[in-house]
């Protein structure tokens, strides 16, 4: 999206999974159009695409509200093996409303400090990939199981 | 899930054509390999082979007719090399703990390669919680065996040497006779296993004349049924069972023999190497067919493996850049394409290929690989439906990935 008041990427192209969203939002803080772009599975896709569908005309503070449970069960249950597909993408809308209260320089009062289960999750992801990376470096290093 | 598969599959309603290219993970049997097992079914050889009646009688016939021409086709000296076991996995497994169990105080070292298929890399990492070391030699570039490494690793304490003749993934074709050689020179005292399921009628490979101790074959990778496989044990050449029961026909795997699926085996060997030269050349052109026409109209791809003779007649396996693999198959299934990817996402796991980060790919280039092998049954036209399908199916999913991949 060109004229895109905000975006933020969540996850990591080594790991199979990465999605950056979109989201053009209007003075009364509503978000008018969310588009993604997703290099991952075809879970991956679903739920990203499932939140942009969601989100459009959504308030941002109901916008916040959307879990990954809600978001998995819209696009017909994801096996547990992907879970952490429609977790990533709802880590990525949050990460794109932090990101544009940022920028703004406000924090409206709903927005809790603290990371939530799905931003946490998304920066754990982060984090696997670049241990996994790195073990796989250790293991060129010395052949030995 | 059920429900959501019959969802998945109700998609596919109207399909106009079907082209299947997944033989690494399993195979459609041609009509005339079914026919010659059908009657076994039901008709004759219905009984235990080793049992005292007509129909046991004719059970035994039939599995020392297809040992006998798989022998041939193999270089055996006799049937009684050919093992049947219920398939590659089952022969592998078979291969390593038995050979491993009867060296027991011999030494407590194996040694395989990076890119061995994970019947193999799995059982030496079990090995390796059980006292002995498993070391893993590296590949090059191409999957070819580092042959210096090889020789500085086997040595007094190695017991068994485990390689692909053929890499199941990126159809690397090994100097399998250097290979034997090296370890022979360096340990004569040390087991040879060759994992041939992907050489197995692909290659010119006889295990007599190779000096190799044992061989794992597979039926399906030649489009015979599932369930069957074999493995080659030179006579001489001692190993333990790993499964316990009532012998029959297998010394070395108890159970009732599966007769149709035998014979199902012996029927795709004879199709496979009664016109071997010709089903060679026909693969090799379609394969050169896929590997060019994908070239030509398809940017930003890597071809994962070696160009040409010392590839496999029938892999194909390429990354496609900025698109994810699995949405890649899920994508081209829609379209009555199916193959299969080395992307983390389609494991359980969660890990790329272990061949294709052998060989030095990294993992975005491991996620976007897409395995496909052709068989002397694919014709020019399911060629032609694959390379007017794919560029289309890439081209909309690296719309999706749009730029959020920078490579």
């Amino acid at each position: 999206m060109e004229d895109a008041t905000v975006s933020a990427v969540a996850g990591n192209p080594q790991c199979g999974d990465m999605i950056t969203f979109y989201l053009k939002i209007n003075e009364q803080d509503m978000i008018e159009r969310a588009t993604f772009e997703s290099y991952g599975c075809a879970a991956n896709i679903a739920t990203s695409s499932m939140v942009t569908e969601k989100v459009k005309g959504m308030k941002i503070e109901d916008a916040w509200k959307i879990g990954w449970k809600g978001i998995a069960e819209e696009v017909g249950g994801l096996p547990a093996v992907k879970f952490h597909c429609g977790i990533l993408a709802v880590g990525a809308l949050r990460r794109a409303i932090r990101a544009y209260y940022k920028i703004k320089g406000q924090t409206p009062e709903w927005l809790p400090e603290k990371l939530t289960f799905e931003e946490k999750q998304a920066l754990e992801e982060e984090e696997l990939a670049r241990i996994l990376l790195k073990k796989m470096k250790k293991a060129e290093e010395g052949q030995n199981v | 899930m059920v429900e959501n598969v019959r969802e998945l599959l109700k998609a596919h309603e109207g399909l106009k054509r079907e082209v299947y290219l997944d033989i690494e993970n399993s195979s459609f049997v041609p009509a005339d390999i079914l026919e010659a097992m059908l009657p076994y079914f039901n008709q004759c050889a219905y009984g235990n082979p080793t049992l005292t009646h007509k129909p046991g009688w004719e059970a035994f016939e039939a599995v020392m007719e297809s040992a006998q021409k798989i022998a041939s086709y193999l270089g055996c000296k006799n049937l009684e090399e050919v093992n049947f076991t219920p398939g590659e996995t089952e022969a592998n497994n078979l291969a390593l703990l038995g050979a491993t169990l009867q060296m027991r105080g011999k030494g407590r070292k194996i040694v395989i390669s990076e890119i061995e298929p994970l019947s193999v890399i799995h059982v030496a990492e079990m090995l390796a919680k059980n006292g002995f070391s498993a070391v893993k030699v590296p590949v090059n570039s191409e999957g070819f065996v580092n042959l210096e490494k090889l020789k500085e690793s086997v040595d007094r304490e190695t017991v068994l040497a485990s390689f692909s003749a053929v890499n199941h993934e990126i159809g690397t074709i090994q100097p399998i006779r250097e290979i034997i050689e090296i370890v022979k020179d360096k340990n004569p005292n040390a087991i040879i296993h060759i994992d041939a399921s992907d050489a197995y009628g692909k290659i010119q490979f006889k295990v007599r004349e190779s000096g190799v101790d044992m061989a794992t074959i597979s039926s399906y990778k030649i489009l015979g049924p599932r369930g069957v496989g074999a493995l080659y044990v030179r006579e001489g050449v001692n190993i333990e069972r790993i499964l316990e029961g009532q012998i029959g026909t297998q010394k070395l795997w108890p159970g009732v023999e599966n007769t149709p699926l035998i014979v199902g085996f012996a029927k795709a060997s004879e199709l496979m190497f009664e016109k071997f030269e010709e089903n060679i050349q026909h693969m090799r052109r379609l394969r050169d067919k896929l590997i060019e026409g994908i070239t030509a109209t398809i940017p930003d791809i890597r071809l994962n493996g070696p160009k040409g003779e010392k590839r496999a007649p029938d892999n194909v396996n390429i990354s496609f850049l900025r698109c994810e693999g699995e949405a890649l198959t899920i994508e081209l299934s829609l379209k009555g394409v199916y193959v299969s990817s080395g992307s983390a996402c389609t494991r359980r796991l969660l890990q790329p290929s272990h061949v294709l980060i052998a060989i030095g790919r990294r993992f975005e280039e491991a996620h976007g690989s897409i395995l496909m092998k052709v068989t002397r049954v694919h014709k020019e036209e399911d060629i032609d439906y694959m390379l007017e399908v794919l560029p289309k199916a890439v081209e909309r999913l690296r719309g999706i990935t749009g730029s959020t991949v920078v490579e």
